[in-house]
């Protein structure tokens, strides 16, 4: 469990803006995001990858960011949920619908779903209910029972168009 | 008053901390930092029970960045309990911060504070200890017997019926009115199980025990309790509640599970090293030693006559509670307290309930908290007595249901750990829900397509009522505090819990429908045991009846302040003025905005601040109630259940919040479905987790999801806040039968163990033949 010690100079965009860090290669990503870059939106529910409160855009396209450590998004485009914003960069219309349909509860996993809501709709803008659903398997929501977040997820995609 | 009388209660107002969640705020717990912050850690039991011979740390102590390891000899010896409950908990008090026992395999054996995580891990592997292996025991009935592995064998240990028989609590109850089951033209015994089921919150237990600048600790933590927590670490460290302070940010879920009292330990850490620490479990840690549902096995026996009439019942419920009785007397109440009432029988009514200590994880609150166990039970049983007797369940339930005006002894007889109190039904929508259910589901309609089935794919509805509770009469209590600012806003301090449920916006819009303003002009603080007066918390659905009656009681005294200010500046009699639209406005149309009335009374006459407090319990506890019908397709084949849709249909009474309200029935039913078909945890035979992970531990996700249909039926409860009652636990209850029930219309099976997986439907087809 000894850290390794040799550092890495990681160069990324985050959130839209240049950044480089010397840190240690045995840092995750997740880690890197909320100690390192101190952006708290991202949060740890299980640590393995399977609840997706951690998910980030890489790319654009979501990943856990609990299961990758932060060298791998070297060179790479880099956006948290602090990041999502509308084009006029007020809200994005996700977190609009989510606050009007009810979908936030306790939020511990909105931001997670906020992200797999954006990486699903810039790949597919007119994506059906049943696509949706797929869309969201990575998250686990343990209040809302999901109704309301696909209902916030469908009325977003008729926003964006 | 009626509902359409309302301006700002029984409307969908955003939740008021949306806005802040939805961007990624820093809101959380473990969204703050805290310069030196330690790394808590705790070495947990291999063994399923063992007396600890001997701690070595000397080699733990040496890791560099260690500062700290505890183990039982460093604290005091105070036994408590964990269950977040008022004083005195009804709860044994069984439990050590730190013991030289341990009893199941997770069990705390020894706590490291360290300045990373590595240090931590490396310290809990430098920890030598030396087990004492004893016998243990896993199932409950075994538990029970002369000669089994006594696990609590300490003498010190309080309020434990029968250690030697390992029986944490036990209740019994009769009424006798007559021979049993002399009038009964059939009579019913069977047994339904539910195995260990875990809450599943996605934020985990998590708390950052620091000091404030006078030395005073100060507990940020993710709970449900803040003055229990506040009080029980008090007691168990042997300091004083003035030297504590328990911090609520806002909590990822609970869900029962944050009632819990875990904050010692962090909080001993904390204290040992003077530094700010750190303790988060870890998902594996969640599952295993944080708390879950009570495993149950319910016996009911009841009798039925060929008209409907159901003459007698009998109910043994047997919980496991696990290595400690955190709950047991009153969750195995609750399951007889929740569910006996619910239909009318005749003439004899048994209630035999124990909860039973194994070496397995501890049990404690989890949302339905016993009635999930006992109308899985009761609620099947409804389905076949109906069948024997050859009425449409539906028909049969509506002829036994508790009427309005009507009471039952159990009420009086079994309240929560204690006697309860008499009431009676004061507002029912039950018939409304039955009606709007079958309707919605098509009842009728499909009972009769499915009567006559063949083929690999066979489909049902299933239906089940179910009621709960608002609130613990006589036992809980709620505060609140209201101070009027500069530009007519007002700060509203409570010491209810939101945590994530909404609590924080349905209260505020209580205090804005009093006051005759928008929920934007009230600032809601919760829960801080420095600044905020007391709750008990967020438990026993407790928060809109109780926390929402002191809430109301406070808005109306500072109503009355508002309006002998304005009655001044209006010269005008205070009886005559009204609140409205952020004005006090006369008769006659004259008016004055809020904001003078504050500046007039903080700065210009008779100088005062506009505050008031007020405190709220109930005498009575009025039940919602629920109709939930699920539609499911059996696969023949493979024994795969899917639910095709899901109605339920929610007596809350008023929905101060109608969208919150559904997303709370929503979230509760589909927690239910996912006990009902997939949740169980796993455990070797010498009683080693097996699953303790969301990869192996299934819960739904949102392509798992059925149509989950909820729909609000309203009445009107007197004594709850504008006519509302509780809404947030009662969902949880109705999947396991309604499905149960379904599978039955589907293929002529009945399932009694929980879930409903492919292998228990294939070999209940084969037994069927």
């Amino acid at each position: 469990m000894k850290q390794s010690t040799s550092p890495f100079v990681l160069k990324c965009r985050v959130n839209g803006v240049s950044m480089e860090r010397e840190l240690p290669s045995s840092r995750s990503l997740l880690e890197f995001i909320r100690e390192d870059l101190g952006l708290k939106g991202t949060k740890e529910g299980c640590g393995e990858g399977e609840c997706g409160a951690c998910l980030v855009l890489l790319d654009g396209r979501a990943v856990n960011s609990c299961l990758m450590m932060a060298v791998q998004v070297h060179g790479k485009e880099l956006v948290t949920i602090e990041g999502i914003k509308g084009r006029d960069g007020g809200l994005h219309p996700l977190q609009k619908t989510f606050m009007a349909e009810g979908a936030v509860q306790c939020g511990f996993c909105t931001p997670g779903l906020i992200v797999a809501s954006e990486a699903l709709l810039r790949r597919r803008p007119k994506a059906t209910l049943e696509e949706i659903k797929l869309g969201l398997t990575g998250n686990l929501c343990r209040c809302t029972g999901y109704e309301k977040v696909l209902s916030a997820v469908g009325k977003a995609r008729k926003i964006k168009k | 008053m009626d509902a359409k009388d309302l301006n700002v209660v029984n409307k969908p107002v955003i939740k008021m901390d949306a806005l802040g969640l939805a961007c990624g705020e820093p809101a959380f717990t473990d969204d703050v930092e805290f310069k030196g912050l330690l790394c808590g850690k705790i070495l947990w039991s291999p063994h399923a029970h063992a007396r600890i011979k001997k701690i070595d740390v000397s080699a733990a102590l040496k890791v560099p960045g260690v500062k700290a390891v505890l183990t039982c000899k460093d604290l005091p010896r105070v036994p408590h309990t964990t269950a977040g409950q008022g004083y005195p908990e009804p709860s044994p008090y069984d439990t050590y911060t730190l013991d030289n026992k341990v009893r199941f395999v997770g069990d705390r054996v020894a706590a490291v504070a360290a300045e990373t995580p590595e240090a931590a891990h490396e310290a809990l592997l430098k920890i030598k200890v030396d087990y004492e292996v004893l016998p243990a025991v896993f199932d409950t009935f075994e538990a029970m017997k002369d000669g089994a592995p006594v696990i609590h064998d300490e003498e010190d240990s309080k309020n434990i019926p029968d250690a030697k028989h390992n029986i944490a609590a036990r209740f019994d109850f009769e009424v006798k009115n007559g021979e049993w089951f002399k009038e009964a033209d059939h009579v019913f015994e069977h047994s339904w199980k539910i195995p260990y089921l875990q809450h599943c919150a996605i934020e985990p237990h998590v708390t950052i025990a620091h000091f404030d600048n006078s030395g005073r600790l100060v507990l940020r933590t993710s709970t449900q309790v803040p003055f229990h927590v506040r009080r029980i670490v008090a007691q168990a460290l042997k300091i004083p509640v003035k030297k504590i302070r328990v911090v609520k940010p806002r909590i990822g879920g609970g869900f029962g599970s944050k009632q819990e009292v875990l904050e010692d330990i962090v909080a001993a850490l904390a204290l040992k090293t003077k530094r700010p620490v750190k303790l988060e479990y870890t998902r594996k840690e969640t599952f295993v030693s944080s708390r879950t549902r009570h495993p149950a096995t319910c016996r009911l026996k009841a009798g039925v006559k060929k008209d409907g009439t159901i003459t007698d019942a009998e109910m043994e419920i047997t919980l496991n509670t696990g290595a400690y009785g955190s709950h047991a007397l009153t969750v195995m109440m609750c399951s007889g307290s929740h569910t006996i009432p619910m239909y009318r029988v005749k003439n004899n009514i048994r209630f035999i309930g124990r909860s039973v200590y194994t070496n397995m994880p501890v049990a404690g609150a989890y949302r339905g908290y016993g009635a999930t166990q006992g109308f899985f039970a009761w609620e099947c049983l409804m389905d076949m007595m109906a069948a024997k007797i050859g009425m449409d369940p539906v028909e049969f339930r509506k002829m036994n249901y508790i009427k309005l005006g009507e009471g039952s002894p159990v009420f009086k007889a079994m309240g929560e750990g204690r006697e309860g109190v008499e009431q009676v039904i004061t507002s029912t929508g039950l018939f409304e829900a039955i009606r709007k259910g079958t309707e919605e589901i098509k009842w009728a309609e499909k009972r009769a397509k499915y009567a006559a089935q063949s083929g690999p794919i066979r489909r049902g509805v299933g239906a089940a009522c179910m009621m709960q509770g608002s609130g613990i009469p006589e036992v809980d209590m709620a505060s609140a505090t209201m101070k009027m600012n500069e530009d007519g806003s007002f700060n509203l301090l409570v010491g209810a819990a939101d945590l994530g449920t909404g609590s924080d916006t349905i209260l505020a819009q209580i205090a804005a429908e009093v006051l005759g303003i928008k929920t934007d002009d009230i600032i809601v603080t919760s829960s801080d045991t420095d600044i905020t007066p007391f709750d008990v918390g967020a438990y026993a659905s407790s928060t809109t009846f109780i926390s929402g009656g002191a809430v109301k009681k406070t808005a109306e005294k500072v109503r009355e302040m508002i309006l002998e200010v304005g009655a001044k500046i209006l010269d005008q009699k205070k009886e005559e003025l009204r609140l409205e639209g952020g004005k006090v406005v006369a008769k006659d149309g004259a008016s004055c905005s809020l904001s003078e009335v504050a500046n007039t009374s903080l700065y210009y006459y008779n100088q005062h601040q506009i505050t008031a407090s007020a405190s709220h319990f109930a005498h009575t506890s009025p039940p919602p109630f629920q109709a939930n019908f699920a539609e499911v397709e059996v696969d023949m084949e493979t024994g795969v259940v899917k639910i095709l849709d899901y109605v339920s249909c929610v007596d809350c009474g008023t929905a101060i919040n109608p969208q919150l309200a559904e997303g709370q029935n929503d979230g509760a039913v589909l927690n239910g479905i996912s006990h009902t078909l997939s949740e169980e945890m796993e455990f070797s035979t010498n009683g080693t987790p097996l699953n303790a992970s969301f990869r192996r531990y299934k819960i739904f996700s949102a392509a798992d999801t059925p149509p989950l249909r909820t729909f609000l039926i309203p009445t009107w409860e007197p004594a709850g806040p504008f006519g509302a009652k509780s809404v947030s636990e009662i969902g949880i209850n109705g999947p396991l039968p309604a499905v149960a029930n379904a599978i039955y219309n589907a293929c002529g099976i009945r399932l009694f163990d929980a879930p409903f997986t492919p292998d228990k439907v294939l070999a209940a087809l084969k037994k069927r033949g």
